[in-house]
């Protein structure tokens, strides 16, 4: 698993930091850097700020690397100084701003005459190989994190793109457990609906003929 | 169990679908769900929809890098690093 195998290297970055390794100074930096660049941009939609937040998130990590007790704690410790810098830097953001989504929004067709709820969904049994269609549906899940209401983007960035815990999510962003899980659902189902959609109508598709 | 109370089941199972994927669930409720799903495969297709989309969400990796780190932000960063390194030894 990707996520598993990146916080295995970032354990042993933070280890070689604290032993004063010398090489593990650019390589921490620069791993950290695009990690928190990714965050904050999707955050706040400013480039510029994101490299402001990954610069300033960089300098408190080193200016407070004593307080890291335990390395193997070293991304939630690193996200939540990311948080603050994010919300210290953040001008309105260029997405979509913070609004409540409601499960029953998200609730497919249902037709329980027949015995089972029938519930209208695209085919996702294969997902498309074609290298046009999967360029489009990466585009389409990028676009679809950022129209997220601002209170549900830092979940879903933390719990499934960083794939933090749902109890260091929590803490980062002072949140109950329940909300991150409650907001993680509702975000997932947003994003779901706008990829269901995509694959059920094929409307990019169309543009290059291949619907 | 009749075609209404089945719907509202399914409905309550959608509202549990993150939890259970996330193993998040008591293995009571985790048990249910599996019940529910081995009869009713429209809840199956929509739980493998979301599996697919979290999976997607897990690879996301946006077009966008940072640019290069300059020179200066670089040697502020190693300045830091070298002041927390004195104070640990200290």
């Amino acid at each position: 698993m990707p996520g598993s195998l990146d916080k295995q290297h970032e354990v042993e970055l933070a280890r070689g930091l604290i032993a004063g390794n010398p090489e593990a100074f650019d390589r921490f930096v620069e791993h950290f850097r695009a990690k928190i660049f990714r965050y904050s941009w999707l955050m706040c939609g400013q480039r510029e700020d994101a490299e402001e937040v990954a610069q300033e998130t960089l300098l408190g990590v080193f200016r407070n690397f004593g307080d890291l007790r335990e390395p193997e704690r070293v991304r939630p410790w690193v996200f939540r100084i990311a948080r603050n810098a994010c919300l210290m830097k953040r001008r309105k953001s260029v997405f979509a701003p913070e609004h409540e989504l409601s499960l029953d929004e998200f609730l497919p067709a249902m037709d329980g005459t027949s015995g089972h709820a029938k519930i209208q969904i695209a085919d996702w049994s294969a997902l498309p190989d074609d290298r046009v269609l999967q360029s489009q549906m990466h585009d389409l899940l990028g676009r679809a994190i950022r129209e997220l209401p601002e209170n549900y983007r830092p979940v879903i960035l933390l719990r499934d793109l960083e794939e933090l815990s749902t109890a260091d999510t929590a803490r980062i962003l002072d949140l109950s457990e329940d909300v991150v899980k409650t907001r993680l659902h509702r975000a997932r189902l947003a994003i779901r609906r706008k990829l269901d959609e995509f694959l059920r109508n094929g409307k990019e598709g169309d543009k290059h003929g291949l619907a | 169990m009749d075609s209404h109370e089945r719907t509202e089941r399914c409905k309550e199972i959608f509202s549990m679908l993150s939890d259970y994927l996330n193993l998040e669930l008591p293995p009571d409720a985790c048990s249910e769900i599996e019940s529910h799903l081995a009869g009713c495969p429209p809840c199956i297709e929509f739980a493998d929809s979301l599996r697919k989309t979290v999976e997607l969400c897990h690879g996301y990796r946006p077009d966008d890098l940072p640019d290069p780190i300059s020179r200066q932000a670089r040697e502020e960063l190693l300045e830091a690093y070298r002041k927390m390194l004195v104070a640990r030894r200290a």
